[in-house]
């Protein structure tokens, strides 16, 4: 039995014409960190919003450790921490005011649970008579996980903890929260950065509303049916449209330093005949060799079938 | 100097005793396009106000199309376009409004906005769209509207700030088509980014760490300079050192 289960949950918008989350189910094991990878306006908040019973499904059923997220949200309320996307502290309050006022609410003290938060907090504590409004992006991404772990939850539920947020600080937020996942809480996180997927135990691939798959990230990206080819030249630009425009290939994307190919009859010299092809054509330094799809070819490949 | 977009000499901001942009100095070639990375905090937003002439530096230099970045900043706004992730165009108003108003703004005629209007439709492939709210669009179509409405004026420089965060793999893709044909126009792109296959699209990047620029070249020779296998070591390698974690 997971910890949080939805089962062909559904929500629209505008009288029903807005799809936001398109019969989704799914289920969260007690204790894993599972991630929703998908782009802006996929349903990741609308799904979040649900769990945490600010938002009332049209179809469907969930619940978070057992409890029903419709009859039992008082039950689910104080069982959870929740960081929406936008941050939503107390501006005008300082750090410790913000974390005090959440502790309280939650019958309970910063001493009690000071233990859970006292890495991440440590590094607030020079500031914690600042107020919020004053705190750097970095800095109020790390209150706001404090109050939400603040009363020690059972499930953690962050919503984008990480748009907007440099890649050093980015993989500075991973580790906190492979700490927390060891203390046992479950977490639920959203991102629509691909490369974070990997970070997670399991994930579920999402777009406009619908989950595309789920599964761990080694086997999503084991389950990619075609052989991945990466490809380099001088002037990527015109190698990207050239190699779209030649019929061996099935598809062909940017991806960084090379652009990865697969092709549409698979044999033992795709990669030399296409070096050959590319050299005739004049390109130059041409380099091809095979390479391992990634979770982002994956969702790409999925997004277009 | 016809081919240098952008010429910054020692441009610096100071907001009292903080120094968010310290000394920095760099040129743009006229149809490159320019990477500016750094950490959240380094002093990108600071410097990218400057040259774009909204914000005074408080010593150094620059021309940003030739014009003077103390003197000139009305000419400076009529010679470039901008957009960012947070507000680009007006939600409330339709796709063809929204290219109506920001043409009207950069002094076209009427009959040239209405030419661009009906070019940038078919190009993005928004015909049925095209009444449509903007705020009803997906991100990733709002993004590449506003990057077209940003070159509307055929700007000397377009100043693109994270204009792809949170857009979908695919969108995020062909957001790139565009800067790449806008590039072919000759129209210097400077792009801001957190994603780091985007850094490798760039003609060179410069990395910011701390107000300063740490680095300087091509996506290539940073990889090489600092033995790294990618954008994303070289990144580490340089923002990891960095003392200031503000935003």
């Amino acid at each position: 039995m997971g910890d949080v289960v939805l089962t062909n949950i559904s929500k629209t918008y505008n009288d029903g014409k807005t799809v936001a989350v398109d019969d989704v189910s799914f289920s969260v094991n007690k204790g894993e960190l599972f991630g929703l990878i998908g782009p802006d306006g996929a349903g990741k908040t609308s799904i979040f919003r649900i769990l945490t019973t600010l938002l009332i499904p049209d179809g469907g059923t969930a619940s978070v450790s057992g409890s029903d997220v419709v009859k039992d949200y008082k039950t689910i309320r104080r069982n959870i921490g929740y960081m929406p996307g936008k941050f939503s502290l107390y501006q005008d309050l300082t750090v410790e005011e913000n974390l005090n006022f959440f502790a309280t609410l939650f019958d309970t003290s910063i001493a009690a649970n000071y233990d859970l938060v006292k890495e991440i907090y440590v590094q607030l504590e020079p500031f914690k008579k600042r107020r919020a409004a004053k705190l750097s992006g970095g800095m109020k991404q790390k209150l706001a996980l404090c109050c939400a772990l603040i009363h020690k939850p059972e499930v953690l539920f962050l919503d984008e903890p990480t748009t907007g947020v440099d890649a050093v600080s980015r993989k500075e937020f991973w580790e906190m929260l492979y700490r927390l996942k060891e203390q046992g809480i479950t977490i639920l996180v959203s991102t629509p950065y691909m490369d974070e997927a990997t970070l997670c135990e399991r994930i579920a691939l999402i777009q406009g509303g619908k989950i595309m798959s789920i599964d761990t990230p080694d086997n999503i990206i084991g389950q990619y049916p075609k052989k991945m080819f990466a490809v380099r030249a001088e002037k990527m630009s015109t190698l990207l449209k050239e190699l779209r425009e030649y019929d061996p290939i099935e598809s062909c994307f940017a991806f960084g330093e090379y652009h990865h190919v697969t092709f549409k009859a698979e044999n033992g010299n795709n990669a030399e005949a296409l070096n050959t092809y590319l050299n005739q054509k004049g390109y130059e330094q041409v380099h091809v060799k095979q390479t391992s799809a990634t979770i982002e070819d994956c969702f790409i490949r999925q997004m277009n079938e | 100097m016809a081919d240098i977009a952008i010429s910054t000499n020692k441009l610096t901001k100071r907001f009292g005793d903080f120094v968010a942009t310290n000394e920095i100095t760099f040129d743009v070639q006229q149809g490159e396009i320019f990477g500016f990375l750094g950490a959240n905090g380094a002093g990108k937003t600071t410097a990218m106000r400057m040259l774009c002439g909204l914000s005074v530096p408080s010593s150094g230099e620059a021309t940003i199309a030739g014009y003077d970045i103390y003197k000139q900043t009305e000419e400076i706004k009529k010679h470039i376009g901008y957009m960012s992730q947070k507000f680009s165009l007006y939600e409330d108003l339709n796709v063809i409004e929204n290219i109506r108003f920001f043409g009207g703004i950069y002094g076209l005629s009427g009959k040239e906005i209405k030419e661009k209007s009906n070019t940038l439709i078919n190009q993005l492939g928004l015909q049925h769209e095209a009444k449509k709210l903007v705020g009803s669009l997906p991100l990733g179509w709002k993004q590449k509207l506003a990057f077209s409405v940003a070159i509307l004026h055929e700007p000397k420089i377009v100043f693109l700030d994270e204009p792809t965060g949170g857009v979908d793999p695919v969108t995020r893709r062909q957001f790139w088509d565009l800067i790449y044909a806008a590039a072919d126009r000759g129209i210097t792109i400077f792009v801001t980014t957190h994603y780091m296959d985007e850094a490798e699209y760039c003609n060179r990047i410069s990395m910011m760490v701390d107000g300063v620029i740490k680095a300087l070249d091509t996506p290539r020779n940073l990889k090489k300079q600092f033995s790294a296998a990618s954008m994303d070591e070289v990144f580490f390698e340089l923002a990891r050192g960095a003392q200031r974690k503000a935003d």
